[in-house]
């Protein structure tokens, strides 16, 4: 939303300390995102074990009992802060690599459905209408129902359900940039169409579809954690953050600190994931294609 | 209008044609039931199982199948449960309202609270209330849904002994899973109401009532609030999906007996009949809401119309 130049006395006040509040939701995101980032990325440097130690003497430590444990153990003597750190992989992973696919797909899908119009637009526009009438959460069921759990197919899953998306907002940004003199001075030269599509209309439209990665990384992990923790995402073996709080859900009454913490660090790599989606949006896409 | 509203209906149609064909082909891929039912029964013979398919059904070209099912939906039946032979309309009967209710007292909460905060923000634009609506609108959009009610069950169950942790059992056991979804709407709404709100009260209709001297209140909620009604209704209706999905998550946490929970239980039990009917009802549901949202919206504001 373009704001209004300042025209009273207090706004041009107003305007400052709302610049300075920017600064701050950047700085305040880079050090969450980056800092969960490199732990997770130098986990297996920090903790070799991988978390995976066994210490049933040492069972359900509360934190700060024990400098071994600073967050404490699980019911199984594991290290929790080991736990959190290296369960961040899977949460990571799983939101950059579906969101890697989806834009992949969608930008594609868009481009060529906005660009060339026809039947094929329609049939991704209906498929689109399709998609946006079923909540992610039933579409998750039905398809962990029908192939089952795991890590790749939840990346395949968040990816079928959202390259639609990147899609639209493709499709929407090419309809109204096909018609302008650059496009079709590019195309009285003679561009060919791929040229046009990759290096004419895509770099014009990349502001709002990395505005939309960047909080769609944040939603993925959310949603990996909802499927995982209840059972339909990744394999309850492997340390992740969503399987975490599912185990510590049992021992709630007597160890708050197994589900403190694993939700703690979902909250925190979200919450700075989006304040970077907020600052970008505020940077990159002034109009407010991707606002909610 | 007509021609909008055939439309709109059209597509409607077209999209529960997709969603119940997807979802009725999908189950059927999962494996044979027969099978399953006769899991640990001992001897199990082929002519035993395609007598249990002929029981189901089973046996019959997937069209057919289809066709039953569709046709069963206008009147109310959906088949029998696998486990039990309980009709499965029974079963949609007890879970459906326990779904609804949670989810309609969530978005009146959240509505209640969102539309003052969103005003109070738009109107205090840039100060520091402004940035605190933002940075919690923001930090409520980053909580885990399920953690949060997880949270409050370790804060009000466990440690304050306030509230039952699980259960629907009159009216206090719907404060926690009620609260949980409402915290999550509210972060959105906020933001929806106050960017609304900036749009509506930059236009000259705001600056006349100013000027003719309306005390500020009546300007924002009678004047400004009504011309933003028209958005926000729509935002508030689309919201109906992702705001179930939201409770089929939270079900599972509190213990509702909802259609969450119902289907969690179909999954575990592989009851195909009873998967499939949650998913349609819902679906139907949501296209429904949708529906309606978009007719009234096209019957207010006349330039969707044409759209």
């Amino acid at each position: 939303m373009p704001d209004a130049a300042p025209s009273r006395p207090g706004q041009a006040k107003t305007a400052r300390r709302q610049s300075s509040f920017k600064a701050l939701e950047f700085i305040l995101g880079v050090i969450l995102v980056g800092g969960i980032g490199l732990a997770v990325l130098f986990s297996g440097f920090l903790f070799p074990g991988g978390g995976s130690a066994v210490d049933l003497a040492a069972r359900l430590t509360p934190p700060l009992v024990d400098m071994a444990h600073p967050l404490g153990t699980d019911p199984l003597g594991r290290d929790v802060l080991a736990r959190v750190i290296v369960g961040g992989e899977i949460s990571l992973t799983v939101g950059l690599v579906s969101v890697a696919g989806a834009v992949v797909i969608g930008v594609v899908m868009g481009l060529v459905s906005g660009y060339y119009r026809g039947f094929w637009d329609v049939v991704v526009m209906r498929f689109a209408d399709v998609q946006l009438a079923l909540p992610f959460i039933l579409l998750a069921i039905t398809f962990i129902a029908i192939v089952g759990g795991g890590l790749i197919n939840t990346i395949v899953l968040l990816i079928v359900s959202q390259w639609v998306q990147y899609a639209r907002l493709v499709r929407g940004s090419v309809l109204s940039l096909r018609d302008r003199e650059f496009i079709q001075s590019a195309r009285a030269i003679g561009v060919r169409d791929i040229k046009i599509l990759f290096q004419h209309l895509l770099p014009n439209l990349l502001g709002p579809v990395i505005v939309l990665m960047t909080l769609n990384v944040a939603n993925n992990i959310l949603l990996e954690a909802s499927l995982t923790f209840l059972g339909l995402g990744v394999d309850p073996t492997i340390p992740s953050w969503g399987g975490m709080l599912a185990e510590g859900r049992t021992y709630l009454q007597t160890a708050w600190w197994v589900s403190v913490f694993p939700g703690l660090a979902i909250l925190l790599t979200v919450l700075g994931l989006n304040l970077l989606g907020d600052w970008l949006r505020d940077t990159l896409d002034p109009t407010g294609r991707t606002r909610v | 209008m007509a021609k909008f509203l055939i439309y709109r209906v059209l597509q409607a149609i077209f999209v529960v044609f997709v969603v119940t064909l997807t979802v009725s082909f999908a189950i059927r891929l999962t494996g044979d039931p027969a099978l399953m039912l006769s899991q640990g029964a001992g001897s199990i013979t082929e002519a035993d199982l395609e007598r249990i398919r002929e029981a189901l059904g089973l046996n019959r070209p997937f069209l057919v199948q289809y066709w039953e099912f569709i046709s069963g939906l206008f009147v109310g039946d959906f088949g029998r449960s696998f486990m039990g032979g309980t009709p499965v309309i029974n079963l949609i009967e007890r879970a459906l309202p326990a779904t609804l209710m949670l989810a309609i007292v969530s978005l009146v909460v959240s509505i209640a609270v969102s539309i003052p905060l969103g005003i109070k923000a738009a109107t205090a634009r840039g100060t520091w209330i402004d940035q605190a609506i933002r940075i919690f609108s923001l930090i409520g959009l980053s909580f885990p849904n399920f953690w949060l009610a997880i949270m409050l069950v370790l804060l009000f169950s466990i440690t304050f002994r306030l509230l039952p942790p699980s259960g629907m059992e009159g009216p206090v056991s719907f404060i926690m899973p009620a609260a949980t979804m409402a915290i999550i709407l509210t972060a959105t709404n906020v933001r929806l109401v106050r960017t609304t709100m900036l749009e509506t009260l930059r236009s000259q209709y705001v600056m006349v009532a100013r000027a003719k001297g309306l005390s500020e209140t009546t300007v924002l909620y009678k004047h400004a609030l009504r011309n933003c009604a028209i958005p926000l209704i729509t935002y508030f209706g689309l919201q109906f999906g992702g705001l179930l999905g939201g409770i089929v998550v939270i079900e599972r946490v509190f213990n509702w007996p909802g259609l969450g929970t119902l289907a969690f239980q179909a999954v575990a039990a592989r009851d195909y009949p009873v998967l499939q009917a949650v998913i349609t009802v819902l679906s139907l549901l949501i296209i429904a809401i949708n529906l309606l949202v978009d007719i009234a919206y096209g019957l207010v504001d006349p330039r969707i119309r044409t759209e």
